[in-house]
């Protein structure tokens, strides 16, 4: 980590008070501020915290919303809400799947995209929603998805 | 400015409802997260672009208000221009200007942007009477929509915060447990526990601290209504917290938000911080002596975390697994201390109880299951949604009635409520009040309020295939019954999907969901096989025709279907664009070939085709 990176996590430390609890907010901060949990922040944040290096690891791979390597510069995330997966999110993800050459969960060799599954984002009267780096798009058809996603 | 007197609350409500007074013409632009996603934000801006550069006399650039979900997101994005409840929908960036000109300034309709009923053929102004809003009552909903969630003084100005000076002022403890009770009530999360009798026994607990905690781990997918609250709404989540923390003496609460709602954890967090400054949270609210402070605790994206016990280890900083239920979290929760865990929505409620008694509540609904639900309404169903209606209403009314049918012409088959622990209910049952216990005994259960409408182009066994995949991705694998037994469960779903299965098989899974049903460890294994079994229950021939024929009479299952163009081709050209595996040969105005091998049956041709070309078979 670079001297950057380490007054970034720094700070992030200081907004939490120094125990266990503040452990999943400690995470989420780092994932938001590295896009991934760097492995040197995790065994930072085990020493800073006083918890063990194997329980910041558990956290960190129980819940989705934690990456363990470096994400793409544009993550593509295809929602699979039921609505969505009747409206045809399958077909979306397989467009996406072929034409970017990964599958959900990995990122492209060029560090350009990385291609996600949610459970359901809450925009279910827009199904099948897929989002791009935050913008959500709603009723998308399975043959404009990769449109969208290179235009972004 | 500090609010520390019930007259002070009063005198400041009258100054917020008098500058709201004096905004003559408002336009309200929906920031839910359907109409967001058609641009809204765009259309927001530039409103406020054209109001300040035209300088109009009847409208302020204050008076262009960012509001949560409307609730009719089907016809997003949606403007409304008040005080006449003029609807104007698919709203684009483009008509903002017309808007401007022929409404605000020459006080006429764009009759383009109206709403048309499409079955009726009838143009509504006003949104109030239009069938889909016409039919409700919004209670915990009543004011999504209605305010900027930014602005703590629209909230008061419709009576925000007046139902905790009552109950502070007014009440004891006791009996605002008492108004719970008796008004009958009970968890919008989906369990229906009767929220008053959770409360008592928090109370009753011996301890020196309680902790009232808000579940905003909307997990169910396809449920939006808890979003749409926090979102638009949140201090009434917040004053609905502070009336429970009193009623069982808590000093400390949290706010549990899932991670995929970005925008709910800001607008809660504004209310929080808005709320501190005015004193209506925190040390001795309102003067009163009481005090309670509420933290925000980001969830991580896991869905056994909408689970009471797994919630609070979560909130702990832990792993997300849930605990046995002979302990329960009412009396050791959170840190092991007494803990009140309500939805969303039953928060949202509690105030207007206060406000308006018990009996007043009891009078809507049913007799168990009192007051309105709020549901979200998507899928396969025309006017998607967010609505609340009174309990006892017919799943009918609110399919057809409100949500507008089937379109494309098609038929209902199901409507799936309940989320991953629910069930599919068919066309039969159309006519059931929906209520917590009728939905139970039909097999299926009312759930958080997510309801997927499915017409006949949605295969039941690829529905229960869904969920159960859902299910085991979002086991927390602490239990056997769930994490082995609905793997097993879905690996013989997916071999009838590809019609690698024997009845043999099925009749394994129908033994194999008791199995997970009794021996699992909490709600997440427990209600897990449902969508299976409420399926086979009410779909079996379907199942069989995967099993026997090797056939999808629906044409979802991939491996059993094939797409072919028949002779009502005309040849133009539309599927050969659309496919994107290039599988579709053709010259214009001749009969187009789909090559069987290169085709990966993705369904963009038949999506396409407006002459009923492409047959499924």
């Amino acid at each position: 980590m670079t001297r950057q990176d380490l007054t970034k996590l720094t700070a992030i430390f200081d907004h939490y008070p120094t125990d266990a609890g503040s452990l999943i907010g400690v995470l989420q901060d780092i994932q938001r501020e590295f896009h991934y949990l760097p492995r040197e922040a995790m065994t930072k944040t085990a020493e800073t915290l006083g918890v063990p290096l194997s329980k910041v690891y558990s956290v960190a791979t129980f819940y989705n919303a934690f990456s363990l390597t470096p994400r793409g510069d544009t993550i593509v995330r295809v929602c699979k809400g039921t609505a969505c997966h009747i409206k045809g999110a399958d077909l979306l993800l397989d467009q996406l799947e072929s034409g970017l050459g990964i599958k959900p969960g990995e990122t492209t060799e060029d560090m350009k995209y990385t291609l996600e599954v949610v459970n359901c984002v809450g925009a279910c009267a827009m199904a099948p929603v897929m989002i791009v780096n935050n913008k959500y798009h709603g009723n998308v058809a399975c043959n404009r998805a990769l449109k969208l996603v290179k235009k972004d | 400015m500090r609010i520390d007197s019930i007259a002070k609350l009063s005198q400041w409500r009258q100054e917020c409802q008098a500058k709201l007074a004096a905004q003559k013409r408002k336009v309200l632009v929906c920031l839910g997260p359907g109409c967001l996603a058609g641009g809204s934000d765009e259309i927001l801006e530039e409103f406020k672009r054209i109001v300040a550069e035209k300088k109009l006399a009847d409208i302020s650039v204050e008076a262009v208000k960012k509001t949560g979900c409307h609730g009719f997101c089907a016809r997003g994005p949606l403007v409304v221009i008040e005080p006449e409840g003029i609807f104007y929908s698919k709203v684009k960036k483009a008509n903002v200007a017309e808007i401007v000109e022929t409404t605000l300034e020459k006080g006429k309709l764009v009759e383009k942007l109206l709403y048309t009923d499409p079955r009726t053929d009838k143009t509504y102004t006003d949104y109030k009477e239009i069938p889909f809003y016409a039919r409700q009552e919004r209670i915990s909903l009543r004011n999504v929509g209605q305010i900027d969630p930014d602005e703590i003084g629209e909230y008061v100005a419709r009576g925000g915060y007046a139902a905790l000076a009552k109950v502070l002022t007014e009440m004891k403890p006791q009996d605002v447990i008492d108004a719970v009770s008796q008004s009958g009530l009970r968890g919008r999360g989906g369990g229906g526990f009767p929220t008053g009798r959770k409360w008592a026994t928090c109370a009753r607990e011996e301890s020196d601290i309680r902790y009232v905690l808000c579940n905003g781990d909307e997990g169910d997918p396809g449920a939006f209504m808890d979003r749409c609250i926090m979102e638009g709404d949140p201090h009434s989540v917040l004053e609905g917290m502070i009336i429970c923390a009193y009623a069982v003496g808590s000093r400390e609460g949290y706010v549990y938000v899932r991670e995929e709602y970005p925008l709910a954890v800001i607008n809660m967090q504004k209310a929080i911080d808005a709320a501190h400054e005015c004193g209506l949270l925190g040390a001795n609210i309102l003067a009163s002596g009481f005090s309670y402070d509420i933290k925000i605790s980001r969830g991580g994206g896991a869905f056994v975390c909408g689970e009471s016990s797994a919630l609070m280890r979560s909130v702990a900083g832990e792993v997300g697994e849930p605990r046995a239920k002979y302990i329960r979290s009412v009396v050791k929760g959170l840190h092991d201390k007494p803990t009140v865990l309500n939805n969303v929505e039953t928060y949202a409620t509690v105030p207007v109880i206060m406000e308006k008694g018990a009996d007043w509540f009891r009078s809507i609904g049913t007799e168990k299951s009192t007051g309105t639900k709020a549901f979200s309404l998507a899928g396969k169903v025309r006017n998607t949604g967010l609505i609340e209606v009174p309990m006892g209403i017919s799943l009918r009314e609110i399919i057809f009635d409100i949500g507008g049918g089937i379109p494309d012409g098609r038929e209902f088959k199901a409507v799936q409520t309940g989320g991953p622990s629910g069930g599919c209910l068919p066309a039969d049952k159309l006519d059931l009040p929906v209520d917590f216990d009728t939905l139970t005994r039909a097999g299926s259960m009312m759930g958080s309020g997510g309801m997927i409408i499915m017409d006949d182009r949605t295969c039941a066994v690829d529905v229960a295939r869904y969920f159960l995949n859902f299910l085991v991705e979002e086991s927390c694998g602490k239990c056997v019954p769930c994490r082995e037994g609905l793997y097993q469960l879905h690996k013989l779903c997916v071999k009838i999907c590809e019609g690698k299965a024997t009845e043999n098989d099925l009749a394994l899974m129908e033994r194999l969901s008791k199995v997970i049903q009794t021996a699992s460890l909490c709600g997440l294994g427990q209600s897990g096989p449902n969508p299976f079994v409420s399926t086979v229950q009410y779909f079996r021939d379907e199942y069989l025709a995967h099993i026997r024929d090797k056939k999808c009479p629906a044409g979802v299952c991939r491996e059993l279907i094939t797409y072919t163009i028949n002779d009502k081709c005309t040849g133009c050209l539309a599927c050969i664009k659309v496919c994107p595996v290039d599988a579709i040969t053709g010259e214009k105005k001749k009969l187009h070939v789909i090559d069987q091998e290169a085709c990966t049956r993705c369904g963009s041709c038949y999506a396409v085709c407006n002459f009923d070309a492409v047959d499924i078979v």
